[in-house]
């Protein structure tokens, strides 16, 4: 999946991954993706609830060149 | 074990060191602690022997089952004490799979069993037994559905479904579930809700934790339901009781069975007392910014509330709670030993990290509850400065 931006969240521990979601997720226009690189399993569960708490759209999950799982956020406000 | 009394405890600023974890473990009940006190020095002889010291001993312990069975409303023949409710939960699921070799080996459990139970079936996998997890609802309750139509698949063995859920409170559908499950036998367990709310029925085989209702810890109970196959799965003993294994905590029984006994008696005035105030806590950590209370605000333990918060560190939470003299319990991956975040949590869909379980005792008080609810939203705001939110 595309994105507008990419956050790199590798060796990054919960609940490190929100945070930066939730400082950075502005950069991106009403509309924009960001997907968020994480190693940390709690992610998977951490940035589906993060965008039902914050009125967000999520779009889903797939898989970076390394491997790493990427999750996918539309920003709606 | 400190409380609002100011019994004990240094603790910094005005407010009294409180314990908000009885969840994990309440502090032994005065009747437990009076029975204890009487029966240690009586209850040290074999209880199997043909003395007079044997026969108190065997008197106790007859006793202790007799009194656990009345307050749970079972047969004395189907009452086990066991050195742990993680023993009782293990033989009590894996004693169905035990006598019934040539089912196959399917276990069906619920998403958000606890610990001993997924350790159960993950030991039981090395012998060929598989597991099928049903799942859950945002509010933590299983599927009656799912439980029954995977239990109806062949080769199932055993169905595992908690009373109601130890790290968010929601009660589950149990007598529902054995209502609707044909032959297959259920194991509940039961260690969050025993003493604090009556044995739902439906259950083959059930377990429960002496030191989560105020007795001392090192005493599980065992439920087998007569005319239910069950078989030790692990070594046997030459115990009087032939499901036990060891020999008994005698004094240790009698007080639980004692502890058992006044809680059931004071259940509903607490119970309706506790119950008010975590419908409070809940109203009021509902409106801290980013707070999300988790599990069924009504179907649940009334001494039991847990709530995530966005963009806070478990440990530094629990960390910054304590040096405020609350204790509580998390469910968050940063201050478990796992490193990986709450199954029970993940299965809800709910924010694993900055997660808080608070679980009142028989004393806490109404200014703890204040005191703790105070508390809270400058800590929370405090930890999300740090990281700039």
């Amino acid at each position: 999946m595309d994105a507008d931006l990419e956050l790199d969240c590798r060796g990054m521990l919960c609940p490190m991954p929100v945070i930066e979601l939730g400082r950075r997720l502005t950069e991106v226009s009403i509309g924009g993706t960001v997907a968020v690189l994480a190693t940390d399993v709690a992610a998977r569960v951490d940035v589906p609830a993060w965008c039902r708490m914050r009125g967000q759209e999520y779009v889903g999950e797939d898989t970076a060149a390394d491997g790493t799982p990427r999750y996918v956020v539309r920003r709606t406000s | 074990m400190t409380n609002a009394s100011g019994t004990s405890g240094p603790g910094p600023g005005p407010v009294s060191p409180a314990y908000l974890d009885s969840a994990s473990s309440e502090p032994l009940h005065p009747a437990a602690r009076e029975i204890l006190l009487a029966a240690l020095d009586q209850g040290y002889a074999d209880p199997r022997r043909l003395h007079g010291p044997a026969r108190s001993a065997r008197l106790m312990l007859d006793n202790a089952r007799e009194v656990v069975a009345g307050c749970l409303g079972v047969r004395r023949d189907e009452v086990t004490f066991t050195p742990s409710g993680t023993d009782a939960v293990h033989r009590g699921l894996l004693g169905l799979l035990a006598a019934r070799p040539q089912v196959g080996g399917t276990v069906v459990a619920s998403a958000v069993e606890h610990s001993a139970v997924l350790h159960a079936t993950e030991w039981a996998a090395g012998r060929g037994v598989t597991t099928t997890l049903a799942p859950v609802d945002r509010l933590g309750r299983v599927s009656v559905d799912a439980v029954v139509e995977a239990a109806s698949a062949r080769g199932v063995s055993a169905v595992a479904v908690q009373a109601a859920n130890h790290e968010v409170g929601t009660l589950q559908p149990v007598a529902e579930i054995g209502d609707r499950l044909d032959g297959v036998p259920l194991f509940v367990d039961a260690c969050a809700s025993t003493g604090r709310l009556p044995l739902p029925a439906g259950w083959s085989t059930a377990a429960a934790s002496a030191h989560k209702w105020g007795g001392p810890a090192g005493v599980g109970v065992l439920l087998v339901r007569k005319g239910v196959r069950w078989q030790s799965p692990f070594p046997g003993d030459d115990r009087v009781d032939e499901r036990a294994s060891g020999f008994e905590n005698v004094p240790a029984a009698l007080a639980a069975a004692a502890a058992l006994q006044a809680v059931v008696a004071e259940r509903e005035e607490l119970g309706a007392r506790q119950s008010a105030l975590v419908d409070r806590i809940r109203q009021r950590v509902a409106r801290i910014p980013d707070v999300e209370v988790v599990g069924d605000p009504e179907e649940r333990l009334p001494h039991l509330v847990t709530f995530s918060c966005l963009y806070v560190d478990g440990e530094a939470l629990v960390t910054e709670l304590d040096r405020r003299g609350f204790g509580v319990a998390s469910g968050s991956a940063c201050t478990a030993s796992t490193l990986e975040p709450s199954h029970v949590l993940a299965a809800m869909g709910v924010l694993t990290h900055g997660n808080v379980r608070v679980s009142l005792t028989r004393d806490t008080t109404e200014a703890e509850v204040e005191g703790f609810l105070a508390a809270l939203p400058e800590v929370v705001r405090g930890i999300r400065a740090e990281v700039g939110l």
